[in-house]
């Protein structure tokens, strides 16, 4: 009964009694929440245009961000350094097509995910060998003070990356909707052979599509890496990307950013009013139990499309 | 002309069915076997035992486990890490528990807890296929090692966290603890590869196999003509769960001897993904040449540049290690998506008439 107690009945007590409280952890879990989804987003656009989960979206976060540090270490300005990393990134889109995708056509998905998996074993050697293993501070300038809000303790910082990811979202759904690339990008996604017979060049559209999410792991990169440091930690963000990206549906950007905020509640909520109870730490596997018991109800995610199968 | 099999008749259902059909393979098979349980131990040293064979058999096992999953089966698991945690910690518990016991029987034993959590996280295979169930195994592999972590009963509350493998005699012969000698670790393992090797063959031989890979090459279609999805994923869960929680009893007690849960974190998932990938989905020879690659290359990275008179540190070798891998990897998706197993096909096609041109 006792510990039926505190799993069922004190937490919400807790959060009841002391509300402030309550709040604080939830906006912080939102902010949490919007930083998963920066990764997230870079999975969905790929996924949305090539049906490729693109494992390496991490490791391309990580890259970017050690690009950045290193341009800025060799005493290059942010102005310069960041247009500077957004062509290396448009560089490496172009060789992943030319050097992988390109002999990859009609492999089965399988493939081409664990093909990801060894490209983000290649960008973690690589960013590494170029730029060092250090923990490096990445600083171009966001404000970072705290200040206060009818008593809840805000930062500058977690607003100026609510602002960003809805900036780029912005940018996003516009790019797809109404620019004649992002038509022709869902068509690709759409049907292959139905985009390329209207004169749609599949490999170009390939280039754009991995440039973008270059360039959002960039946004991301420089996010993370300014709140705790550019490391290698970094590419392990993808994991927790992964259950975002399930939770939200694989193809879906409004998806990607629902999913990572309530992952991101969610987690930060378990673990202060449940983890004590059975011993901390559960941040660890929260998001992919939560995301697992999700998928048993709702396979394709909250905004996927039905999968619809064939024999 | 070294493989040429004509003029061998087959007069019997049962030699057409054999494993190896062709002796020049049977002799092979048997000679290395030979080998591996006789020669090796008695020639080679310490540091080749401990350091290349031990893993390297070790993650052979590891690896047919998960092959007999992802390659048989087609269900994609990156929870291999946690499903090894569950054995090695139920051969810790069995043995400081029942000391008395057989340290072999309790190996064995071991698996059968791991096959169960495998079983229960394998529940979401009905549903999700592909690189979503690949998400749902993740939580699998963090779950289990964070229990593992925090539960202080599965390491007997030893404030260190750390599980010691007790010493353990097999036959008058030491084969766990400290005292145990590389070569009694070493017939153990070999021993236990060998036996799993054969079994594993021959689950993929009859109907249990043929309908894994039923499921595995179109699941709808495999349902139509008659096959559970629901036991079928389930015991192939089980089975390959099995087997990596042996291949986890013998990674603590054979091979390190005392481990944290940090050794089963998620990147020996992904270590024995890649052994099973390199060496060939679907094959239980891809399982053993894909383990004993991925072992020894990394010493090859160390050693053959010091070797060449060119030093390198110990970070440039692992970032190194690293991009050789990935780009293994896609090299080998790209050139040969059926692995190593595939080459040695070919090159048993090109030995038939060799040196001929026809």
């Amino acid at each position: 009964m006792d510990a039926l107690y505190h799993v069922l009945i004190s937490p919400f007590v807790d959060m009841a009694t002391q509300p402030v409280f309550f709040a604080e952890v939830v906006i912080g879990g939102l902010m949490a929440g919007v930083m998963y989804a920066l990764v997230a987003l870079g999975f969905a656009v790929i996924f949305k245009a090539s049906g490729v989960v693109n494992f390496a979206q991490g490791a391309m976060v990580l890259f970017a961000a050690l690009t950045l540090v290193g341009f800025m270490e060799h005493g290059l300005p942010s102005w310069a350094a960041i247009p500077m990393t957004i062509v290396v990134m448009i560089a490496l889109a172009y060789a992943i097509e030319r050097v992988i995708l390109r002999h990859l056509v009609n492999q089965p998905h399988i493939v081409l995910f664990m093909t990801t998996i060894g490209l983000a074993f290649v960008f973690e050697g690589l960013g590494e060998l170029i730029w060092g293993s250090n923990v490096k501070a990445l600083d171009i300038g966001i404000p970072d003070q705290p200040f206060f809000v009818g008593g809840m303790l805000l930062n500058q910082f977690e607003i100026f990356a609510a602002v960003t990811a809805a900036i780029l979202v912005t940018l996003l759904v516009i790019f797809l909707q109404k620019t004649a690339i992002g038509r022709a990008l869902r068509a690709v996604a759409d049907d292959h052979q139905a985009a390329q017979s209207v004169g749609i060049p599949l490999q170009t559209i390939w280039v754009v599509v991995w440039s973008v999410a270059g360039f959002i792991a960039l946004v991301a990169g420089v996010m993370w890496g300014a709140q705790s440091g550019v490391q290698f930690s970094l590419s392990l963000i993808a994991f927790k990307a992964l259950p975002v990206l399930i939770l939200g549906g694989f193809n879906s950007i409004p998806g990607a950013i629902v999913g990572g905020l309530i992952i991101g509640v969610g987690e930060k909520v378990a673990e202060i009013y449940w983890g004590p109870i059975i011993g901390g730490a559960i941040e660890n596997w929260f998001a992919y139990v939560l995301a697992m018991v999700f998928l048993m109800f709702r396979p394709q995610g909250l905004f996927g499309e039905k999968i619809i199968e064939r024999v | 002309m070294l493989y040429r099999e004509a003029g061998q008749f087959k007069t019997t259902y049962g030699a057409d069915q054999a494993i190896f059909p062709i002796p020049q393979d049977r002799w092979v098979v048997y000679a290395v076997i030979a080998l591996a349980f006789v020669a090796v131990p008695s020639v080679a040293n310490e540091y080749w035992l401990q350091a290349i064979l031990i893993p390297a058999l070790v993650f052979t096992l590891a690896a047919i486990g998960l092959n007999l999953l992802t390659g048989y089966c087609g269900q994609l698991s990156l929870g291999t890490g946690g499903f090894m945690a569950c054995g090695a910690y139920a051969t810790y518990k069995l043995s400081t528990a029942f000391p008395e016991m057989n340290i072999l029987i309790v190996f064995l034993l071991s698996g059968i807890p791991a096959a169960a959590v495998g079983c229960l996280f394998g529940i979401p295979s009905l549903r999700i296929k592909g690189f979503y169930l690949a998400v749902a195994t993740l939580a699998a592999q963090f779950f289990l090692v964070w229990l593992f972590n925090r539960v202080e009963w599965f390491y007997n509350y030893n404030p260190s966290g750390t599980i010691t493998a007790p010493p353990r005699t097999m036959g008058g012969f030491m084969v766990t603890g400290p005292e145990a000698t590389a070569e009694a670790r070493y017939l153990v393992a070999l021993g236990f590869v060998a036996l799993f090797a054969l079994l594993a063959k021959n689950l993929m031989r009859g109907r249990v196999g043929r309908a894994w890979m039923a499921i595995r090459d179109m699941d709808i279609a495999a349902e139509i003509i008659g096959i559970r999805p629901l036991t079928t994923k389930l015991a192939a869960f089980a089975v390959s769960s099995y087997v990596c929680g042996v291949a986890g009893a013998l990674y603590f007690a054979i091979y390190l001897g005392s481990v944290e849960t940090a050794a089963f974190d998620i990147s020996v998932s992904f270590l024995v993904l890649f052994m099973v990938i390199i060496g060939g989905l679907g094959s239980i020879l891809g399982s053993i040449l894909g383990a004993f690659f991925i072992t020894v290359v990394p010493i090859l990275l160390t050693n053959v540049p010091e070797a060449l008179g060119l030093p390198i540190g110990v970070a440039l070798a692992k970032q190194l290690e690293n991009i050789v891998f990935g780009a293994m990897i896609v090299f080998f998706l790209i050139v040969e998506p059926h692995g190593l197993a595939r080459l040695w096909q070919i090159a048993k096609e090109k030995l038939r008439r060799w040196p001929f041109p026809y």
